[in-house]
């Protein structure tokens, strides 16, 4: 009871800190609109309106992604900078509650971009917004998006551990893009990248939400998605004692 | 030995206990050859706060005050040493010791400032599980006590540094902690505001609080604490209630002399006259202090004035010793 009420709080709370930012600045704005455009000139190549669909739902995934990677080490060396990291730490809640709020607040922002990036694509190229499942597709945006702030959740609590990791952040918002499919099918690379594509959430995302639009019900994939979401969960919150941990043993919390 | 120790804690009630707690920190340059470069912020400091007292921490920039307060608070591990907070370890038992005690910093930073007062208040409140029947109650009862009611829908970002810190405050106290833990609360505030911070300060021991201030006004630390420790280096150097620390300078006088432009020299021949214990340089203002600290029954006026011949002198004056001139006889 205690915790769903610190999530729910701590996820209304960065929802409104986030709306004051990022929808603030023209970056958020643009971006979805930007990725939309790519992915209209990469494909359309093809006459057939699917492929155009295909990659316009890659770039809207892609939006959610690169809301959360980013910014979330963002977000760290921001509160480790104005000192609100520690004040979060010396509170008695686990910092788990605080963290795991955080990032899926950022990955629900990326719903913005998600729409933005569709809408985007349907107004100025004329890519047509047919689901197939309108059911399948309702439930696989959340859970895409739950998973996607799992993934997120998971970099924070190395955030957390090394004042560096925001770097981390950076440099994984691109190879997730790839490896997860948002735009390029998976068969296209070598064997080897597949078993690193399944244990990303994101790819399990994009595939259940590009089934519902393109194909039908996508349940499986919904379920896989939610799956491994849980499963960084999980490891997040094994993780993030030790972090602290350390945090507290080599004084990095601040940064005085 | 639990028994024993909660036992203990009941009679003497000592609050916080440190025992030779020690900090070092290792951060590392350089990015080809990697250096490591080990800083001993802390080197072994004990002492006990008792329930309801108010304890400072005096040192010079630099001198530990602030990695003691952040090993007390459990936000950084001691490298040596041990401290405990109501009877609760601060390096394994941390989640307990949070429960019970308030961290209040001063600067402008530890603030969510996009957001309202508000917004930051209710936000901690949930993180410090304040049942959600009180807290609204809670919260404009802190809101009156510093003084923010009515500003509280306003974004932080337009709040005056004093506000800012007193929102700190309020934030410090939401869950009602037994220990207060204020690190220069009062920095960059103005006289009246300050003022007001130290009223509410002492009012928190009049409610039964326990609590460690550290500040670099002597002041302050002379009006709301009722034991000091001035810490240099890592190290305390001297421990006591204010009259005692300003009595370990001697029953002495404090001579002030105005000079314009004085020369080194001349300041090393007074330090060098038989009775003088201290001699300190100020700047202040446009001119420059002479100050002299003198052994009790000495008559010194004349003595330091002859070695001030030749340089231009302005008004003389003498008085008791303060907090400050003990302050710093012990950390020059
Ligand atoms: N995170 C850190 N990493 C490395 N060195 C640190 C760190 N924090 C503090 N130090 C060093 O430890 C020493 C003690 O610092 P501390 O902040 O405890 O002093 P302080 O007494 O609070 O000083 P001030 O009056 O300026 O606030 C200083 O030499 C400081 O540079
Ligand atoms: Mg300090």
């Amino acid at each position: 009871m205690r915790v769903a009420r610190v999530l729910a709080y701590g996820w209304f709370f960065r929802m409104k800190m986030l709306m004051r930012s990022s929808f603030n600045s023209w970056l958020g704005v643009l971006y979805p609109l930007f990725f939309a455009t790519v992915a209209f000139f990469m494909f359309k190549a093809g006459a057939d309106s699917k492929p155009l669909l295909y990659s316009s739902l890659g770039a809207a995934v892609m939006g959610v992604w690169s809301n959360t990677a980013t910014p979330a080490g963002s977000a760290l060396a921001q509160e480790r900078w104005h000192g609100t990291l520690e004040l979060e730490v010396a509170a008695p809640v686990n910092f788990a509650l605080i963290l795991l709020p955080l990032t899926i607040a950022m990955s629900t922002i990326g719903i913005y971009s998600m729409a933005a990036t569709l809408l985007w694509g349907w107004a100025v190229f004329g890519i047509p917004l047919q689901i197939t499942d309108p059911v399948a597709f309702v439930l696989a945006v959340p859970a895409t998006v739950a998973s996607i702030g799992a993934l997120g959740f998971v970099l924070a609590v190395a955030f957390v551990r090394f004042r560096q990791a925001w770097a981390l952040g950076n440099m994984l918002e691109y190879p997730v893009w790839l490896i997860s499919g948002f735009l390029v099918p998976l068969s296209l690379f070598p064997g080897w990248v597949r078993p690193i594509s399944w244990l990303l959430a994101p790819t399990w995302g994009i595939r259940a939400i590009r089934g519902a639009a393109l194909a039908g019900p996508s349940y499986g994939d919904i379920g896989m998605a939610l799956g491994v979401g849980a499963a960084y969960v999980v490891l997040g919150l094994l993780l993030v004692q030790r972090a602290l941990h350390a945090a507290r043993a080599k004084g990095t919390l601040s940064l005085t | 030995m639990r028994l024993s120790r909660s036992l203990a804690y009941a009679r003497n009630v000592a609050v916080v206990e440190v025992e030779e707690l020690a900090r070092t920190y290792r951060t590392s340059t350089g990015i080809l050859r990697r250096r490591t470069v080990e800083v001993e912020a802390v080197r072994g400091v004990s002492f006990e706060i008792a329930k309801g007292e108010l304890f400072g921490l005096l040192g010079p920039n630099g001198a530990g005050k602030t990695t003691t307060i952040k090993m007390l608070i459990t936000l950084l591990l001691p490298t040596a040493g041990t401290a405990r907070v109501l009877g609760l370890d601060v390096a394994r038992n941390a989640r307990e010791v949070r429960k019970r005690i308030g961290y209040v910093f001063g600067g402008d930073r530890g603030l969510y400032e996009r957001l309202s007062g508000l917004d930051n208040l209710r936000y901690f409140a949930e993180l410090y599980g304040v049942e959600p029947r009180v807290q609204k109650l809670r919260i404009q009862e802190l809101l009156q006590l510093v003084g923010l009611a009515g500003r509280e829908r306003e974004k932080v970002e337009g709040y005056s540094r004093g506000m800012r810190q007193r929102l700190h405050i309020a934030r410090g106290l939401l869950h009602d902690p037994e220990v207060v833990f204020l690190d220069e609360p009062t920095i960059g505030v103005d006289p009246v505001g300050a003022r007001e911070l130290r009223a509410t300060i002492a009012a928190l021991t009049d409610a039964g609080k326990t609590v460690l201030l550290t500040t670099h006004y002597m002041f302050e630390a002379d009006a709301l604490c009722d034991r000091i420790a001035v810490i240099a280096q890592g190290r305390i150097v001297a421990q006591g209630t204010p009259q005692a620390l300003k009595a370990g300078v001697g029953e002495g006088t404090v001579v002030e002399i105005e000079v314009y432009g004085i020369e080194d020299a001349v300041v090393e021949r007074v330090r060098a006259l038989d009775g003088v214990s201290n001699v300190g340089l100020e700047a202040r203002d446009q001119k420059q202090v002479l100050v002299v600290q003198t052994l009790p029954g000495r008559e010194l006026v004349h003595a330091i004035l002859g070695h001030l011949h030749g340089s231009e002198v302005g008004r003389v004056s003498s008085r008791e010793p303060t907090l400050e001139d003990a302050y710093v006889a012990l950390v020059e």
